[in-house]
């Protein structure tokens, strides 16, 4: 029988008369962007959280109607700010699921590595942060460090060093060159002594293990019951990962594990999204040793992609190509249909429901974000701690607030 | 020009027929509006069998999961679709076998209003909060179906095809606070 967390008990008068209320937010030094809480608190105890989301509203869905499906990646970049392949990833996934076409096997290796090194770039910065909210300051330091060295990657391979804007429909902007894979190559190396310095300076602290065991617990069914995914629910005992069990890319080809835990605490998520970070580096080695050669993006006679500058200038198919994609009245024809496809972000489920009008514009484009299903579930799993249990569980949850609004 | 797919478009999976199969022997008629397009599987139904139907789903088919809820303005919509103006999908999953189906209800102006799902999963609080937020379309029996992005003197539904890109002013016309007021 599983408990509902929703039934919250009536307060008596008295006590309710005993409890005051505080405004957390909307911008706190432990919150990485804008939240804003309404807490009613007895003491220091957390009686009832209020969350106020809407402040960073941008209308990013509004602009999916109005931007072309290539165009769009640059809005999508901005929607989880801390792992933007990851975003690209699910978004032409879910564009090329509804053209109905297949990528090269190059390609699919390259966005199995940017996407994970977003997965491990989010990992790093929400395990750092949490210890950092929690006092440890210097394994945020190691962990941030580790972050700019993933963005020298990007910067290499897309010019762009936080939102790269890398994949195409039909492809990606450029292939990678020798540099890209060097420095991803250092990413590995550097990963597994910055891991290894994490481990050392919060595995085993008092204060960190104290602050994170048995707070904020989520059970197994409320996991499900409130469409809980990814590190979260995995955390909790839902072992559902949908690299494994709706493979998409070339995910079928890694050799790779899904961590889980049962006890549903922040500690537990916690040590979820390390061992994660692992399975990523492992992913990426795999991919980096088996890369296939070849183009990157699907022939021009698909009419999907924007040809590269060679392509474009040296033969009368790639300039006609370019112009056609280029001018506002042309571009390709996409069916009058709609699809769903999601991928397995960081954070969990990341897909997009996407209606299609025949045209390159996306007559709908809603995403599914993760941070907004989780952050539903904030108000109860804080009930009954203390006030300075937030910082833990909203670290925990790894809420990014332009993903709440979008 | 038309975008030639290079391979087979991907078919529903067995998982995602078998929970099509399971509904139609759990109840008669569930689905009579069924459509198949690469691996999504979408069932249409009536609002007034929108519940019957999800219940079927969560407790005889093994969908016990949702995955995301959302709307989805159709006003002037291209082709030849006729039917209602919005229309909600729930995206469902069964965690065992890892099949899924979207379920589709239909409603229209000037009033649009479905049953909530708050009693199956809890989960679709927000989301179910969300889609009025910025559709306009009601959910009866939601506890709490408050505006969520939107401010709460906010009049229009911005994500309704109507609705103009710059808006129509409102955020001029926002009530200013001030330090000493706030």
């Amino acid at each position: 029988m599983p408990v509902n967390l929703l039934d919250e008990p009536e307060l008596d008068s008295e006590a309710k008369q005993a409890t005051w209320t505080l405004n957390f937010g909307p911008q706190h030094p432990a919150t990485h962007t804008t939240l804003r809480l309404i807490l009613e608190l007895d003491g220091e105890r957390i009686v009832k959280a209020t969350p106020h989301i809407g402040y960073l509203h941008s209308g990013f869905e509004k602009l999916g109607e109005h931007l072309n499906y290539n165009q769009y990646v640059t809005i999508v970049d901005r929607k989880n700010y801390i792992s933007p392949p990851m975003n690209e990833v699910a978004w032409h996934h879910t564009v090329e699921k509804l053209l109905g076409v297949e990528l090269t096997p190059r390609c699919q290796y390259i966005r199995v590595i940017i996407g994970e090194l977003g997965r491990i770039s989010d990992h790093l910065l929400c395990t750092g942060a949490a210890a950092l909210d929690l006092g440890a300051f210097t394994a945020f330091l190691y962990a941030f460090n580790l972050r700019e060295q993933i963005y020298d990657v990007y910067e290499e391979m897309s010019g762009y060093r936080f939102h790269p804007g890398y994949t195409r429909v039909g492809g990606v902007l450029y292939d990678f060159n020798d540099r890209v894979l060097d420095r991803i190559k250092r990413v590995l190396t550097s990963f597994v002594k910055v891991y290894s310095d994490m481990s050392k300076l919060l595995f085993r602290n008092r204060i960190f293990l104290d602050r994170m065991r048995g707070v904020g617990k989520l059970s197994k069914a409320d996991a499900i019951g409130m469409s809980c995914t990814g590190p979260v629910a995995r955390a909790s005992g839902v072992h559902v990962d949908l690299r494994k069990d709706a493979p998409y890319l070339a995910y079928p080809e890694f050799d790779f594990e899904v961590p889980y835990c049962e006890e549903g605490d922040c500690w537990a998520r916690f040590m979820v999204r390390m061992e994660e970070m692992k399975q990523s580096v492992r992913i990426i080695e795999q991919a980096m040793a088996k890369l296939p050669s070849g183009p990157v993006n699907l022939p021009i006679a698909e009419k999907l992609n924007i040809p590269d500058k060679a392509t474009t200038y040296n033969s009368m198919e790639g300039l006609i190509q370019h112009f056609e994609l280029v001018m506002p009245n042309r571009g390709f024809e996409s069916p009058v249909d709609e699809v769903y496809a999601a991928v397995e972000g960081p954070n969990g489920e990341l897909g997009y429901y996407l209606v299609a009008d025949g045209t390159e514009f996306g007559w709908r484009v809603r995403t599914r974000p993760p941070s907004f299903i989780h952050f539903s579930v904030f108000p109860h799993i804080i009930k009954n701690h203390m006030l300075a249990d937030i910082v833990a569980v909203l670290g925990s949850l790894s809420i990014i607030a332009a993903e709440l609004d979008r | 020009m038309s975008a030639a797919p290079t391979t087979e478009p991907a078919v529903p999976s067995a998982a995602s027929e078998a929970i099509l199969t399971q509904l139609n022997a759990a109840i008669a008629d569930a689905a009579p509006c069924v459509t198949r397009f690469r691996d999504n599987i979408r069932i249409f139904v009536a609002p007034d069998r929108l519940i019957e139907v999800l219940t079927a789903l969560k407790e005889k088919c093994g969908c016990a999961f949702l995955s995301e809820l959302g709307g989805a303005d159709y006003l002037k919509y291209p082709g030849a679709r006729k039917g209602p103006r919005f229309e909600v999908h729930y995206v469902l999953r069964n965690l065992d076998t890892m099949g899924f189906v979207v379920v589709k209800a239909g409603v229209d102006d000037p009033d649009p209003t479905l049953p909530s799902v708050y009693g199956l999963w809890p989960g679709c609080d927000w989301m179910e909060r969300e889609v009025f937020d910025m559709y306009g379309i009601r959910f009866e029996g939601h506890p709490d179906l408050r505006r969520i992005l939107m401010p709460d003197e906010f009049v229009a539904f911005p994500l309704r095809k109507d609705y103009p890109l710059r808006g129509r002013g409102e955020r001029h016309n926002f009530p200013r606070l001030t330090r000493e007021e706030s």
